[in-house]
C-alpha cells in the first residue's frame, strides 16, 4: 500500500496532466473552427474548379487530353502521397491513415507493382518508416506552417507533376482523412492522376457553345495541374480540421480519465488517513487501558 | 443603367465576390476583355493584372495572379490562383513573387520555359506599375 504522501503527490501530478489536457482540448477546439471554416472557404473554388473541368473536358476529345488525365497507359509504379498531421496527441487519427495506405502498399507489392511514398507530414513518416522505410522517396514537413495555404498544396503538387514529367510512377494516390463530424474522421484514398474527371454536374451550361481563348487543350493543361493543386490542398485542410476535431475528443477522453483517476485516488487518500487516525487511536487507548 | 449577371470571385483559400454586377474587366491572356450580361459563353485564362468590378455605379478592383474565367451569358466565375482587393495588396508580397519569377527565369532548362518564365515576369512588373502609386 502506497504511503499517504505517495498518494497526496500522485493526486498533484494527475491535477497537473489534467490540466494540460484541458488546456488543449480547448485549444483543439478554438483551432477547429477555424479549420473548419478554412475547409468550408475552400469548398466553392474546388466545386467550380469542377464544374469547369467537366464543361472543358467534354470539348476536348480523348486524343487531345494531356497525359496527366489520359494516364501513362500503364500502372507498374504507383506514387502514393501519404497526407497526416504534424502531431501526435490525438487518438488514433494518424495511425488509421498511415494503417489505410500499409494496406495499399501491401496490396500493391503482391501485385507485383512497384510503390513509391510520398510522406506529408511527420506522424505518418514515423509510422510508415518502420515498415516500408525503403520505399519512401520524400517527405514534405510542414511542421512550421501555421495555416495551410493554397501555395504549400501547390508546392506538394508541383513535386508530384514533376515526377511525373520525368516518369518516376504511372499513379498517383492521394491518403488523408476525410472530415465528416468532430466524432469521426474517415481515411480516404484518392486517385489524383490520372484525373478522375468528375461528371454528372456537366449538365450545367455544358450545352452551350464555349469559346475558348486561347484554344481548349492549352487551357485544359494548364487546368489539370491546377485542380491537383485544388486536390491536395483540400485533403490538407480536411486533415487539418480532422486532426483537430479528433485532438479534441482524444483530450476530452483523457480529461474525463484524469478526473476519475483523481477521485478514486482521493477515495484511497481518505481511507488510509482515517485507517491511520484509527490506528492511532487505538494505540492511545490501548496504551491508556493498560496503566 | 446595364443589365446586371452574377459574378463570383473565387480563390482557393475563400470566395472574395459574390453579387450581381453591371460589368467585369478581365485580364485574359490574349488581351483585356469587358464582360457584360448575355455575353457570348467564354472560356478564357487570365494573367495577373486587375479585374474591375462596376456595380451600383462603384468600382471596385481586385488583383490577381493568373487563373480562369467561365464566361456564360447570365453569370461570370473568375477562379483566381490568388487573389486580393486592390487596397490590401502586400507590397513585400509582391516584390517576393517577382523575385520568385525572376529565379524561375534563372531556373528554366530550355528556351520554351524561359520565354514562359520571362512573360510571367513582365506581366507581374506591369502589375506592380499599374497598382502601385508613384
Amino acid at each position: 500500500m502506497a504511503s499517504l504522501k505517495e498518494l497526496r503527490n500522485r493526486i498533484a501530478s494527475v491535477k497537473a496532466t489534467q490540466k494540460i489536457t484541458k488546456a488543449m482540448q480547448m485549444v483543439a477546439a478554438a483551432k477547429l473552427k477555424r479549420a473548419q471554416e478554412a475547409a468550408e472557404a475552400a469548398r466553392p473554388y474546388a466545386e467550380r474548379m469542377g464544374t469547369v473541368l467537366a464543361n472543358i473536358a467534354g470539348a476536348v476529345s480523348g486524343t487531345d487530353a494531356p497525359p496527366l488525365m489520359a494516364g501513362t497507359g500503364k500502372d507498374d509504379v504507383h506514387l502514393l502521397v501519404v497526407a497526416t498531421a504534424e502531431r501526435g496527441l490525438c487518438g488514433g487519427f494518424n495511425s488509421q491513415i498511415a494503417k489505410k495506405a500499409r494496406e495499399h502498399i501491401r496490396a500493391l507489392l503482391r501485385d507485383g507493382k512497384t510503390v513509391k511514398v510520398l510522406c506529408v507530414g511527420k506522424k505518418g513518416y514515423d509510422i510508415l518508416r518502420r515498415d516500408h522505410g525503403d520505399l519512401i522517396i520524400d517527405r514534405v514537413d510542414l511542421r512550421e506552417v501555421k495555416k495551410i495555404g493554397f501555395e504549400n498544396a501547390h508546392e506538394i503538387a508541383r513535386q508530384v507533376i514533376g515526377l511525373f514529367e520525368k516518369g518516376e510512377f504511372d499513379i498517383c494516390t492521394l491518403f488523408y482523412s476525410e472530415f465528416q463530424s468532430v466524432m469521426s474522421q474517415v481515411p480516404t484514398a484518392q486517385q489524383i492522376i490520372p484525373a478522375a474527371v468528375p461528371t454528372g454536374e456537366a449538365g450545367e451550361g455544358s450545352d452551350a457553345v464555349y469559346e475558348y481563348e486561347p484554344d481548349a487543350p492549352s487551357i485544359l493543361a494548364d487546368l489539370i495541374p491546377r485542380n491537383i493543386s485544388v486536390q491536395i490542398f483540400r485533403a490538407l485542410l480536411e486533415n487539418a480540421a480532422g486532426e483537430m476535431g479528433a485532438k479534441m475528443t482524444a483530450m476530452d477522453s483523457a480529461t474525463r480519465n484524469a478526473g476519475e483517476m483523481i477521485d478514486k485516488l482521493s477515495i484511497t487518500y481518505n481511507r488510509q488517513r482515517q485507517a491511520q487516525i484509527t490506528k492511532e487511536l487505538i494505540e492511545i487507548i490501548s496504551g491508556a487501558e493498560a496503566l | 443603367m446595364a443589365e446586371a449577371f452574377k459574378f463570383d470571385l473565387v480563390s482557393p483559400e475563400r470566395l472574395l465576390v459574390s453579387q450581381d454586377v453591371e460589368s467585369v474587366v478581365i485580364p485574359g491572356t490574349e488581351g483585356e476583355l469587358t464582360v457584360m450580361a448575355t455575353h457570348a459563353p467564354t472560356m478564357t485564362s487570365i494573367k495577373p493584372g486587375v479585374v474591375t468590378v462596376s456595380a451600383d455605379g462603384k468600382t471596385e478592383r481586385y488583383v490577381v495572379f493568373g487563373g480562369f474565367a467561365d464566361i456564360l451569358p447570365d453569370s461570370c466565375t473568375v477562379l483566381a490562383e490568388s487573389a486580393v482587393h486592390v487596397d490590401d495588396i502586400n507590397r513585400e508580397d509582391l516584390a517576393r513573387r517577382i523575385q520568385d519569377a525572376r529565379e524561375d527565369i534563372e531556373d528554366a532548362k530550355d528556351h520554351e520555359s524561359r520565354m514562359r518564365a520571362e512573360e510571367f515576369l513582365h506581366q507581374l512588373t506591369t502589375l506592380e506599375g499599374a497598382i502601385l502609386p508613384a
